[in-house]
């Protein structure tokens, strides 16, 4: 608790770390609650395995896990970066005419509406157990919240820094790109944040659909030799695949954004 | 009439069912500072977005060196109500933008603004963000950024209208400062009183909306002045016409 009270004042990394360790504590308790509860009530492990026996499984077949992991990376981070060019290619023609705007945008919002668990099989039954479909997946899944909040963030350019360029004679295009593209950033950092978590999400449910490898066909045969350890075991590992892209986005908006970590200080 | 400088002829606009601007006529010479001022939401800024061409007018004609705007012969600095710096850019990015948009190479621009950092004390902070400048400091790079252009006039909105009282009085002593320097051609757009007297060589006073000139004032005081000045005689009686006009016969004639 000492240690708690002074870090949060005093130097950068400790005050993380106090931000850190409620969350690491709550996570902490909750696994020890279900340990003992596995050990104690004597439920079967093909029930509700222990994590001690998650994990453990988890290194014994850590080879599989591995083999299985690479095709979902693979589907996620292609799928991923379809999606961002192509949002990104709509978001600058939409933002320029405003009539394929309201051409596109229902058919956007339409494409959202589509129960995922229909679309998945269907788009497997069309384009076969490849890659393909898993790229088209994930894509449909992370497509629309990027090009929404592309969209949202030229119209949150200042009007004063906009008139000021018309005042100064530039084209629509530098305009473009002098104001509305940077202050589009910060919306398409969030943005890209929210999308990451359910690229990976969207790839490993269109792998349950079909596929010959990957971390989606991996849980679907898991359950269904009823092994729950080993389909926590590859949960687990689709968590840490997301919080590693998840992490490597706030850094990459760090680097992109250095005005934004400056903001506030020196200000007399 | 002078033909150097810009000239605005019966000037009218609406929008929509609203009529904005009913009949402006004013002028503004060569190297003078002339000042609008009028009630809020008279209309004022649109005289300046009809400058810059982010308007167009219903009727009148808007003359600059005797023709007409708009074909690209009149090159106006603009400097909007708030600094409009881009968060994003350094200091020194942002007081190029101007130079960059006609076209200039970055590190040309650059090279080009530098040295007026100094007389516009900022020097330290060219490679600093806007959100670690104070609101004095923002403005003054905000008005570098549209003196570097070197345009035949400049256009100031309500420049210091967001500022506190001190930074505002000491912005005001610095620009008339530098203005007594360079001369530059300047229409100002202002509610503030005081601060129209202590810039300005002529100052048109405008009517609530639809806006129309009620009245234009010379002020005698020589240059360079100091703020201590506007406690003068010549300085508070038409400091004290604006107002009365402005409070008493403004509210009058719309009752």
């Amino acid at each position: 608790m000492a240690l708690l009270s002074s870090s949060s004042a005093r130097s950068a990394p400790l005050s993380v770390l106090s931000g850190v360790l409620p969350a690491a504590g709550a996570i902490l308790f909750a696994v020890a609650a279900w340990e003992l509860y596995a050990d104690l009530s004597g439920i079967r492990p093909s029930i509700l395995p222990a994590p001690s026996r998650v994990l453990t499984q988890a290194w014994l077949n850590r080879q599989a896990l591995i083999d299985n992991s690479l095709p979902t990376i693979r589907a996620t981070l292609s799928g991923f970066a379809c999606s961002l060019a192509i949002a990104f290619v709509f978001s600058v023609a939409m933002d320029f005419a405003q009539a394929l705007r309201r051409a596109l945008f229902p058919i956007f919002v339409i494409s959202q509406t589509l129960p995922l668990v229909a679309i998945a099989p269907l788009i497997v039954l069309w384009f076969g157990f490849g890659l393909l479909p898993k790229i088209l997946l994930v894509a449909l899944v992370t497509f629309f919240p990027m090009l929404v909040a592309l969209l949202q963030g030229y119209e949150a350019t200042d009007k004063d820094v906009t008139e000021l360029l018309v005042s100064m004679k530039a084209s629509r295009w530098r305009i473009f790109t002098l104001a509305r593209l940077p202050s589009a950033l910060p919306y398409f950092f969030a943005g890209l944040r929210i999308s990451i978590t359910y690229a990976v999400v969207g790839a490993i449910f269109a792998e349950y659909a079909g596929a010959a490898r990957g971390l989606g066909i991996y849980i679907l045969t898991a359950k269904n030799n009823f092994r729950p350890d080993l389909v926590l075991a590859a949960v687990l590992l689709s968590a840490a695949l997301t919080l590693i892209c998840f992490a490597a986005v706030v850094l990459i908006e760090r680097m992109a954004m250095p005005w934004r970590s400056k903001e506030g200080d020196g200000s007399q | 009439m002078t033909s150097r400088g810009l000239q605005l002829h019966r000037v009218a606009k609406s929008f929509g069912a609203l009529p904005v601007l009913g009949d402006i006529s004013l002028h503004v010479a060569e190297g003078e500072f002339v000042t609008i001022v009028g009630p809020s939401g008279a209309g004022k800024s649109t005289i300046l977005r009809l400058l810059t061409g982010t308007e167009t007018p219903d009727a009148g004609s808007l003359l600059f060196n005797g023709k007409p705007l708009g074909a690209g012969n009149a090159r106006f600095a603009f400097m909007p109500q708030r600094d409009a710096l881009m968060p994003w850019r350094r200091i020194i990015d942002n007081a190029a933008l101007g130079l960059e948009v006609q076209g200039l190479g970055r590190a040309e621009a650059r090279a080009k603004v530098a040295p007026l950092f100094a007389p516009f004390g900022l020097s330290g902070f060219e490679r600093h963000y806007p959100a670690q400048l104070s609101g004095g400091m923002r403005q003054r790079a905000a008005l570098l950024r549209t003196i570097v252009q070197a345009h035949d006039m400049l256009l100031l909105d309500e420049p210091f209208g967001a500022l506190d009282a001190l930074t505002r009085a000491g912005m005001q002593e610095w620009l008339q400062g530098m203005w007594a320097n360079h001369r530059w051609t300047a229409l100002l757009i202002t509610h503030d009183v005081r601060e129209a007297v202590f810039l300005s060589d002529r100052i048109y006073l405008l009517s609530g909306r639809p806006a129309r000139v009620l009245r234009e004032f010379k002020v005698p005081l020589s240059r360079p002045r100091r703020l201590a000045d506007l406690g003068s005689a010549e300085a508070r009686a038409i400091e004290t016409d604006i107002l009365e006009i402005l409070l008493h016969r403004e509210t009058a004639s719309r009752i």
